[in-house]
């Protein structure tokens, strides 16, 4: 091990609770979006618990809203968004740059604890008044009918929207003025790219719907009626605003598992990636037409047709750069020397199920068909194959890839394998049966079901327990690893790219000598005809 | 990159009291013409005086007159993402009568 690193540096509390180095910071947002996701997965285990058996028998129909509200907050608001950017991208921007942090450290431990307080704020809120609009606070029921601890928790969300605003903010002025001297634009990592195009949205949506929370606040304190038609409102109003931000939010959790992704493949395929400049714009392209499609949320919401029409299209134009990036990938892997490691079997398991979930999303991006299924289990499985099997199989994949890097030890190897296995065994268990038990007509929110659907729901809820054996045992070899792993060494993987060219862990300011650039992005040797690896 | 523009524009104190000064009698404006009837014209008159007072605040109080090329991106960049906002919504609404089922 190296005998300098910011893991050493200094090790009382107040050196952490203090710091302004972006790998401590990242760490601390590591295990708080490990503790949410706890919280939030305890909330989804009740609700796979309350699902075995079609009466409602488990939970009362009331109990039952508040859960599902707060396992969709839970994870939406304080895993999700923060995921990939707030963890893996701050820890490894400044050192893809070549630079010794962010461009504004302390800006950057203000946001851990913006998100810190909003989201405790907001547990505390939904523990101890119960909040049950669901995560959407659809109006008017969140503003003239729901007796539950709406405001509390409205402004614990808009608390914690500044966490994500400082932090888009901080990493695109990173991005503009700290790179090495020869790191162009186009010699970046895609992962950069990805972080690049998720602090656009992060710094232009957010406020959107920080506004629109406060909106539902205020008309639940004064009476604005701003979405209240008796007075000349619109509740639809709330949807165009909410769904304004909220649907380029998935894209905040996916963007930067896209760009965790390419990394990993050229990374464990030793090759260029294929068509980087693509792939690179891509990502803006995914940011950029994201914000025109947030119709497709409100197909039978009472807009207006010519309008559900637009938005249709529009929504199947931002299929177009998500498929580039899956063609890139997989011509990238071709002839590559793969090497099938824990990473790269966490990516495989990604563009599968990202692939399933993306194509449903063109099912509903289908007026026709989207009307059919609206608000049933085929909606709950779509969006968990994206944010599940994208969002949390890239943060896996990252985690598992950088993770030498981060600790300076290897986890075991094997364990890695039958984890990431059992997850994709497990979640596929989980979520398929739900495309077909919602296809079947079964309606998404309610404690009770048709009996038709039981066969379906046991089948999602004995797959939970799986997936939830998945997502411990990395918790429990990776902690295992801190003290008793193989010492990793700068470069266990043999890849390119400036955040290799440092020890294993970085020192506390990344590297001892200015790195200067003088190759692209991903420069592995060419492979010799014929040549095994 | 935009060494040229790194030097502080000192703006005289005078110009900001003329500002302030617009932006009263744009809220006496307001307040005045609430009290006529003008019909469909309410809603143009209150938003128009409302975007002037926005775009002077931006342009003296937030300095951006006086700033480089990529502030002028950015400004421009996010009145754009409103007219997005905007303009998709009112797609809707004004579409609203357009078409039925049945
Ligand atoms: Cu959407």
């Amino acid at each position: 091990m190296p005998t300098n690193t910011y893991l050493n540096a200094a090790t009382t509390l107040k050196s952490w609770l203090l710091t302004r180095d972006h790998k401590r910071i990242a760490l601390m947002y590591i295990a708080g979006i490990t503790f949410f996701f706890g919280i939030g997965g305890f909330f989804a285990a009740l609700i796979r618990l309350e699902l075995v058996t079609p009466a409602g028998d488990l939970l009362t129909d009331e109990t039952y809203n508040k859960v599902f509200t707060m396992h969709g907050v839970m994870m939406v608001f304080f895993v999700l968004i923060p995921l990939i950017p707030a963890s893996l991208g701050n820890f490894l921007l400044p050192l893809m740059l070549g630079t010794k942090d962010v461009a504004f450290p302390k800006l950057n431990l203000l946001s851990f604890y913006v998100y810190l307080f909003g989201s405790l704020f907001t547990l505390y809120a939904i523990v101890a008044g119960g909040l049950d609009t669901g995560w959407t606070f659809y109006t008017p029921f969140s503003t003239v009918a729901s007796t539950s601890a709406v405001v509390p928790a409205a402004l614990g969300i808009f608390i914690n929207g500044f966490s994500s605003i400082l932090t888009g903010l901080n990493f695109m002025v990173t991005i503009h003025k700290m790179r090495a001297p020869g790191l162009t634009w186009f010699r970046l990592p895609l992962f950069v790219w990805a972080l690049y195009a998720t602090s656009l949205i992060q710094v232009l949506g957010t406020p959107v719907v920080a506004i629109t929370i406060v909106l539902v606040a205020a008309e639940r304190i004064f009476g604005f009626g701003l979405f209240n038609p008796a007075v000349g409102g619109d509740p639809v109003l709330f949807q165009h605003l909410f769904w304004f931000y909220s649907h380029p939010a998935v894209y905040i959790m996916i963007l930067p598992a896209m760009g965790v992704v390419s990394e990993v493949i050229a990374g464990m395929a030793r090759k260029q990636i294929f068509g980087y400049s693509f792939v690179a714009f891509s990502s803006l392209g995914i940011a950029i037409v994201g914000f025109l499609v947030w119709g497709h949320h409100m197909f039978v919401a009472g807009q207006s047709i010519y309008s559900a029409l637009v938005f249709s299209v529009l929504t199947f134009i931002v299929a177009i750069p998500s498929a580039v990036k899956v063609f890139n990938w997989t011509a990238t892997m071709y002839k590559g020397s793969i090497s099938w490691q824990t990473p790269m079997i966490y990516v495989a398991g990604f563009i599968g199920l990202f692939a399933i979930g993306g194509l449903t999303g063109l099912f509903l991006a289908a007026m026709g068909l989207d009307i059919h299924v609206t608000d049933t289990y085929f909606i709950v499985a779509h969006f968990h194959y994206v944010m599940v099997g994208g969002a949390i199989m890239g943060y896996m994949a990252g985690i598992h890839y950088w993770w030498p890097k981060i600790t300076g030890r290897m986890y075991n190897e094997f364990l890695g394998k039958v984890s990431a296995a059992i997850v994709f065994i497990g979640f596929n268990l989980t979520f398929f049966p739900q495309f077909i038990a919602g296809y079947a007509g079964m309606p998404r929110r309610y404690h009770a079901y048709a009996d038709a659907y039981q066969v379906w729901n046991v089948l999602s809820s004995a797959g939970a327990s799986i997936l939830a054996v998945g997502f411990t045992m990395p918790l429990l070899y990776l902690a295992w690893s801190l003290k008793n792993g193989e010492i990793a060494g700068d470069n266990p993987w043999g890849a390119v790219g400036l955040e290799w060219n440092t020890t294993s862990p970085p020192p506390t300011e990344n590297f001892h000598t200015q790195p200067i650039v003088t190759w692209d992005a991903y420069e592995y040797p060419t492979p010799v005809e014929g040549h095994v690896v | 990159m935009s060494d040229n523009h790194n030097q502080h524009h000192i703006v005289p104190l005078s110009t900001y009291y003329t500002i302030f000064l617009a932006l009263m009698v744009g809220t006496a404006l307001t307040w005045w013409v609430a009290t006529i009837d003008l019909g469909a014209m309410n809603n143009v008159i209150m938003l128009t005086i409302a975007v002037t007072k926005a775009t002077l605040v931006v342009l003296f109080f937030m300095h951006v007159k006086y700033s480089s090329k990529l502030i002028w991106l950015a400004v421009g960049g996010s009145i754009f993402f409103l007219l997005i906002l905007i303009v998709l919504t009112l797609n809707d609404y004004m579409a609203r009568g357009w078409y039925t089922f049945g």
